[in-house]
């Protein structure tokens, strides 16, 4: 394994800690106070950190070193995580993401925005950092552990100040030197992870004048002897310039492995308060989680104590005592659970490549099969052989083996939904609106293709959305609404299909507007007569954009037709609904796969299509008394006294030279994008069934009306129908454009 | 000399020759991946007359083009006897019809001669020169001629 790939290795986990930092911060922002959230936070950036030091990516580590800082405040309870803390944090997880992609790919960041970051977090570190053991001169205040309640009205005045704890420290330096005593008790852990003991006390030696004593009590007789086992710990006195910071840096990567202990040698009690919150409060809270029975309560009082210390230096000094007692226990169970967590979510990395060549063969087999079983059902008509009796046991475990192979492929749209509460973040911040996004059901699960593709239309319309769907805050206040509005993306599964709705409560589609500039881009009579739901739509027609003032955001000349189109491409359908001054509603409803599809089998002009079972409303036999011509070609079909047009599909596609007589045939009522009804009038029905999709576009081109082509049981090509290019086609004047594209393909 | 026969002065080829109506044919032997016989099409909609349809290869789509319609000559009227050259055209695969395969060729280059001055651009698009072999006259077809953008996009 060489240097690439184990750097590819860690940009691959980066992807997954950036996922559980984004996470880890929504959840607070969202209130969500558990230790647990704000450790995953801290060890995610502190894995980055550790992992870009490993490969030199020094921009990545300065950043993550800052950022990793100011979360170390807040795990201990130094900074309280309010929203503007909050927002300063989301932000630099943005960052940290994008360092971490400039660093694989090359490229650069925005140098002024990680500086203007790395300043505020600093200021936010830096805020509280009188009260911890970095500035000894502080420190010694009995009454620092004030600044905790004082913290959040502090930060939103703040203003950065650039300084490093190592200037700091260094202008203490003349005044006095402080001594720390400090023990470090490795565990055993620390070895089998490659860290040893002499090289970190050598580094420690490099800080300054220390004294190192070796406890080798807990050493066994040499039969009891576990040869990885950790036996010592070390009790060092230094005197250290950079301070408690410095000390901790050497014992970085090691901490979570080994019980270090770091005091400042002072007299005053209110010294060892300051360590309190400090040490071990991570692994304590995690195991009470567990429900860990008479020493965690013990620890609890102790952390309750901590945390209400305001005045009751005392009470928490005494319980400081029993607390390092306990901790090894403590921190034995919370390794338990961790290794728990890890068992339940076993998982390897596999090359995509190959889940799609597995995909493509089990397609292949499932053909195969179909034509096995035809050919023998053809040579042996009762169907009681024993070939007859395997091949049936054969189509179901297929069927199984497809189903399993498609649920590799099935992932959770969370880091899609994850990726948008970021877009929403920076636009708001560049349009100056104040947006929250609400998701739900980020656990659905869909094919890969599906959320790949799907982040582009979505980004888009989150866009709009900022943009042009919510309102300014004033006007918003105006209006009688909250400053702050709100966006909302769900998804769910229904009928087989995953359904994902955008909702925002702006201002909904300006209808009158909507009209008035589909009517100058001729895309509608001017005396059209449209129904609401017709004139929403109307957005989805292709250079049609209602902002009037082009911003880079989102009215860039590609509009929502984009976003269509690209739904449409992924065999998706989307729809919106709009209330003026209450919001909108877009509703999109896409395949759980893009690998096979239920069809209905039909046979149009001696040839056999693939209709999508997903656009099919209900099938009908015409009765010549609701057959109505209209005009010189058009024929409607009345259906529960309403009309809907009849659409000869051979006639479309060019398959015939006239129309059918629609008595001879079958018609498929059918619901497309926006357009409504229409009856699709096909020869004859010859079943439904599931078929594996096969691209054209591969050998040959895109052909208007056909999305896609699959093999029949018979070894033969059938083609699927496009139904939504056949109704566009078959609309004809009321959107010209789209009839044309639908032509061009 | 024209730009073809230029290009194709480096040492000895071989090429496939192949009959359709009474003219001979022949592309390089490797873009040919396979040949097969004829199988029925599905025609495909909205398709230039050329493209009889799509056919089942082993799980993939393979279009099926009636190449003598597309040389500018009568439609064949396809049978069992009927052949299908799969050849690979840059990135895609597509399916030839013609009546039969004759020959595999080794020629050096020597033995192609430029294709004639003639008035039909039809000619001059695809004939990339001229064997004479036995007192047959075969020619050279440069497949990724006739299946450029400009054909594609007629396709659409």
């Amino acid at each position: 394994m060489d240097m690439n790939e184990i750097k590819e290795i860690f940009f691959q986990e980066c992807e997954e800690q950036l996922a559980e930092l984004e996470s880890g911060l929504l959840k607070m922002n969202d209130g969500d106070r558990d230790p647990e959230t704000v450790n995953a936070v801290f060890r995610a950036v502190h894995s980055i950190k550790g992992g870009a030091g490993a490969f030199g990516l020094d921009d990545l580590v300065a950043f993550a070193h800052v950022f990793e800082t100011t979360l170390d405040c807040v795990r201990s309870n130094k900074l309280e995580p309010g929203p503007e803390v909050m927002k300063v944090m989301l932000k630099s997880a943005d960052v940290l993401a994008d360092l971490v992609t400039a660093s694989r790919d090359g490229g650069s960041v925005d140098e002024s925005r990680s500086s203007g970051l790395v300043k505020e977090l600093e200021a936010l570190a830096n805020g509280d950092m009188p009260a911890s053991s970095a500035a000894p001169v502080a420190a010694a205040k009995p009454a620092a552990p004030a600044p905790v309640a004082a913290a959040p009205s502090d930060d939103s005045g703040f203003q950065a100040i650039p300084f490093t704890f190592d200037d700091f420290g260094g202008e203490e330096q003349e005044e006095s030197v402080p001594t720390f005593d400090v023990t470090f008790k490795p565990r055993r852990e620390l070895y089998s992870k490659g860290n040893e003991a002499a090289l970190l006390l050598r580094d420690l030696s490099r800080l300054g004048e220390m004294s190192i004593n070796c406890n080798m009590e807990e050493l066994p007789s040499l039969d009891d002897l576990d040869p990885e086992g950790a036996y010592f710990d070390w009790t060092i006195q230094i005197t250290a310039e950079k301070g408690e910071e410095g000390i901790r840096q050497v014992f970085e990567f090691a901490e979570w492995d080994c019980d270090l202990d770091i005091k400042l040698r002072e007299p005053e009690a209110a010294a060892v308060t300051e360590e309190l919150p400090m040490v071990p409060v991570p692994f304590d809270l995690s195991a009470l989680d567990d429900g860990s029975d008479g020493p965690g309560q013990t620890v609890a009082a102790a952390v309750e104590a901590a945390d209400t210390a305001s005045g009751v230096l005392k009470a928490a000094a005494s319980a400081a005592k029993p607390e390092k007692k306990e901790s090894p226990a403590a921190a034995a169970a919370a390794a338990a659970a961790a290794q728990a967590n890890n068992a339940a979510g076993q998982t390897i990395r596999v090359d995509l490549d190959r889940v799609d060549r597995l995909i493509n063969l089990v397609g292949e087999l499932v053909i195969n099969q179909a034509m096995l079983s035809q050919s023998v059902i053809e040579n042996d008509a009762t169907g009681t052989s024993a070939v007859n009796m395997g091949l049936e046991e054969l189509q179901q475990l297929t069927r199984e083996i497809q189903d399993s192979v498609m649920a590799i492929r099935a992932q959770p749209v969370k880091p899609v939904f994850q990726r948008m509460s970021r877009i929403v973040r920076e636009v708001a911040d560049m349009v100056g609106k104040s947006i929250r996004l609400v998701t739900e059901g980020e656990n659905t699960e869909v094919d890969k293709t599906v959320i790949d593709k799907l982040a582009e239309p979505l980004t888009h319309m989150i866009r709009n959305a900022v943009d042009h769907g919510i309102e300014s805050p004033e006007k918003r206040a105006a209006a009688g609404k909250e400053p702050e509005g709100t966006i909302k993306l769900t998804a769910k599964h229904r009928s087989g299909r995953i359904v994902i709705e955008l909702v925002d409560d702006g201002a909904g589609i300006n209808r009158e507007r909507v009209r008035q500039k589909a009517i100058d881009n001729e895309l509608i009579a001017a005396d059209a007569n449209l129904t609401d739901e017709e004139i929403d739509n109307l957005i989805f027609a292709p250079g049609f954009s209602t902002a009037d003032k082009i911003s880079d955001i989102s009215g860039r000349g590609v509009g929502m037709d984009v976003v269509k189109r690209s739904i449409q491409a992924l065999g998706g359908r989307i729809s919106i609904t709009s209330r003026p001054g209450q919001g909108s509603t877009f509703t999109m409803s896409l395949p759980l796969t893009l690998a096979v599809l239920d069809g209905m089998v039909v046979t149009v002009a001696g040839q056999t299509l693939v209709v999508p079972l997903t656009a099919i409303v209900e099938t009908l036999q015409p009765e010549a008394q609701h057959i109505h011509s209209f005009g010189a070609n058009q024929r409607l079909i009345s259906i529960r006294n309403s009309f809907c047009p009849l659409v000869d599909v051979g006639r479309i596609l060019n398959f015939r030279g006239t129309q059918a007589n629609p008595m001879d045939g079958v018609a498929l009522l059918v619901e497309s994008e926006g357009g409504g009804q229409r009856a699709l009038m096909v020869d004859a029905i010859q079943g439904q069934r599931q078929v594996v999709i096969k691209s054209l576009e591969a050998n040959y081109t895109h052909v208007p009306g056909i999305a896609a082509a699959t093999i029949l049981g018979d070894g033969r090509v059938a083609l699927i129908l496009d139904v939504d290019a056949v109704v566009a086609a078959s609309r004809g004047q009321s959107l010209k454009q789209e009839m044309s594209l639908a032509v061009a393909g | 000399m024209s730009y073809a026969v230029k290009n194709l002065m480096q040492g000895s080829r071989e090429l496939i020759a192949f009959r359709i109506g009474d003219q001979e044919f022949c592309v390089n032997i490797m873009s040919v991946r396979e040949i097969r016989g004829w199988t029925p099409a599905t025609p495909l909609p909205h398709s230039p007359h050329y493209v009889m349809g799509v056919i089942n290869l082993r799980g993939a789509v393979l279009p099926i083009m009636d190449l003598s319609l597309r040389l500018g000559m009568k439609p064949v009227e396809p049978t069992a006897r009927h052949v299908i050259i799969v050849a690979q055209v840059k990135s895609r695969v597509v399916g030839l019809l013609v009546d039969a395969v004759s020959d595999i060729l080794t020629v050096d280059d020597d033995n192609i001669q430029p294709t004639p001055e003639v008035s039909s651009d039809l000619e001059r698009q695809y004939a990339r020169g001229i064997l004479a072999i036995d007192k047959r006259m075969i020619c050279l077809v440069e497949l990724a001629a006739l299946f450029n953008e400009a054909a594609e996009s007629e396709a659409a």
